[in-house]
């Protein structure tokens, strides 16, 4: 290894731009290289399924960084540069183009991939998915054409990305259907009562929801999609089609390096991978905890956070990632904040107004707070925010009076932050 | 915010992209700028309720500040974490 040639990152997303960022807090002075596969400088991806999609602006508006801040800090940005190969024998990297880059350290911000429909019909134009401002432009576009055109948007999956494409159609005035596999919507991640909510919402707004849709086929006609048929034998109308399955963690450079992965990078909590020399942060790693357990995240906040881990442990310091996973979406006129996770409950207590909705959903283990869902309930997310994080728990009692203040749990956690803890 | 994160102010995180949902834009507006600003809406004043760093009575979430002609010189100062 050539301690002298520079740090690269692969990916530009939210995760390599923080990196190479921290880098520089943490004290680097070396060259320092970020590689982007898409020709636009790096950018936010939430808005690209919710406000960008109903208007989109200047892609200077969406930029994650204004054009000279990389530039100031040294952080060499290099776009429309695909990585074909890591040789780690010779710690270099190589590129589509034949050049091959040397590394004294490498920084996996791959992301992650859209889940793709192994159906037939699913390469049909108008059969879309989500993950970049190409895909985002492209959905727009076929929602307008869809909503002129009076046919219907189907979209496939009811969890996040599905139902904010499924808002934003509508509110572009598209007929929307929404075809979930399983008997509610967003159910890897929330509690029912959530999902009831959402459910009511959506149905509201006027969208068709179908649950347990298993979806055998897309048919065309004329090389577009026509319809999307269901194993119930029914056909649901489409004008366009948009897959919101889920994601897949982007590992396949690492896995062919020989990095140990398990459908994402494998990291610590402190962002490390199975290669000294090799770090990974954001949608594309799986972190060990402490019990064994994989967890993979698809969050802002996850990839900022294992960006800055990242970073330190490149630099041969550890500082590890372990605060309260927390995720946020909008709906119409609803704003879900989520914090901590869910997984593993066996006690939901709400509190709030569930018609409004302005409720937020405790979720409990063995009476311990595991995570906190609100909706239109910002003081509820940003207290349990601080409970989670200082491990401090409210009991069920508690969250279910609606007279008990859980601020009160919260004031020796701010005495102590304000003596510099 | 959108100001401070094009110029990649370390301190300024806005990991939600100026959607008042993270309070990781919090700043603390200097006199005499604080009264020329828009008060807080209500869902900022939530937001600021359980901001990582101390809540001091000028702090504010950057996303919410619009700047114009007249806030010309405003200064802010940083707290020491976001997160």
């Amino acid at each position: 290894m050539d301690a002298q040639a520079p740090i690269l990152i692969i990916g530009a997303g939210q995760a390599g731009v923080q990196i190479g960022e921290s880098l520089r807090q943490e004290g680097y002075a070396g060259e320092l290289l970020l590689i982007g596969n898409e020709l636009h400088p790096p950018y936010q991806r939430p808005p690209l399924s919710k406000k960008w999609l109903i208007e989109p602006g200047a892609h200077s508006a969406l930029a994650l960084r204004g054009a000279d801040s990389l530039r100031r800090r040294r952080i060499e940005l290099r776009l429309n540069t695909h990585v074909t190969a890591i040789d780690r024998a010779a710690s270099q990297l190589q590129l589509a183009s034949g050049e091959r880059l040397a590394y004294s350290r490498l920084a996996f911000a791959t992301g992650a991939l859209a889940r793709a429909l192994p159906l037939p019909g699913a390469a049909l134009g108008e059969v879309l998915s989500l993950r970049s401002i190409n895909d985002s432009a492209a959905i727009a576009a076929a929602i307008r054409r869809c909503a002129a055109e009076g046919r219907p948007v189907v979209v496939i999956g009811g969890g996040f990305i599905g139902l904010e494409v499924a808002a934003s159609a509508r509110k572009l005035g598209a007929e929307v259907t929404v075809l979930e596999g399983l008997p509610r919507l967003m159910s890897r991640v929330t509690a029912p009562i959530v999902s009831e909510a959402f459910e009511r919402l959506h149905r509201a707004h006027g969208v068709q929801l179908v649950f347990g849709a298993q979806v055998t086929e897309l048919k065309a006609s004329g090389g577009r999609v026509e319809a999307v048929r269901t194993a119930d034998g029914c056909e649901h109308a489409a004008g366009c089609v948009v897959v919101g399955i889920g994601v897949v963690p982007d590992d396949r450079l690492a896995a062919a390096a020989g990095l140990a992965c398990d459908r994402g990078i494998i990291v610590d909590d402190c962002a490390r991978t199975s290669d000294a020399s090799i770090v990974a942060a954001g949608d594309c790693t799986a972190r060990r905890l402490a019990d064994g357990r994989l967890l993979r995240l698809e969050s802002v906040q996850n990839a900022v956070e294992q960006a800055k881990s990242a970073a330190a442990a490149l630099m041969g310091r550890e500082r590890p990632f372990r605060a309260a996973p927390w995720f946020w979406s909008d709906q119409y006129d609803i704003k879900l904040q989520m914090v901590g996770l869910s997984t593993g409950y066996d006690q939901v207590v709400t509190r709030g107004d569930l018609q409004k909705p302005a409720f937020s959903a405790f979720y409990f283990q063995a009476r311990r707070l595991i995570a906190v869902d609100s909706l239109n309930r910002i003081q509820d997310h940003m207290q349990a925010k601080r409970l989670l994080d200082h491990g401090l728990s409210p009991t069920p009692e508690q969250v279910a009076d609606p007279l008990f203040e859980l601020q009160s749990l919260l004031k020796e956690v701010k005495l102590a932050t304000a003596d510099g803890a | 915010m959108r100001a401070a994160v094009d110029a990649g102010i370390e301190g300024i995180e806005a990991q939600c992209g100026g959607n008042c949902a993270c309070a990781t834009c919090h700043c603390y507006v200097q006199d005499p700028w604080l009264d020329k600003l828009q008060p807080p809406s209500d869902d900022e004043t939530l937001m600021l309720s359980n901001v990582a760093a101390e809540r001091r009575p000028n702090s504010r979430l950057s996303c919410q500040l619009v700047v114009e002609p007249a806030l010309d010189g405003l200064t802010v100062e940083l707290p020491e974490r976001q997160s």
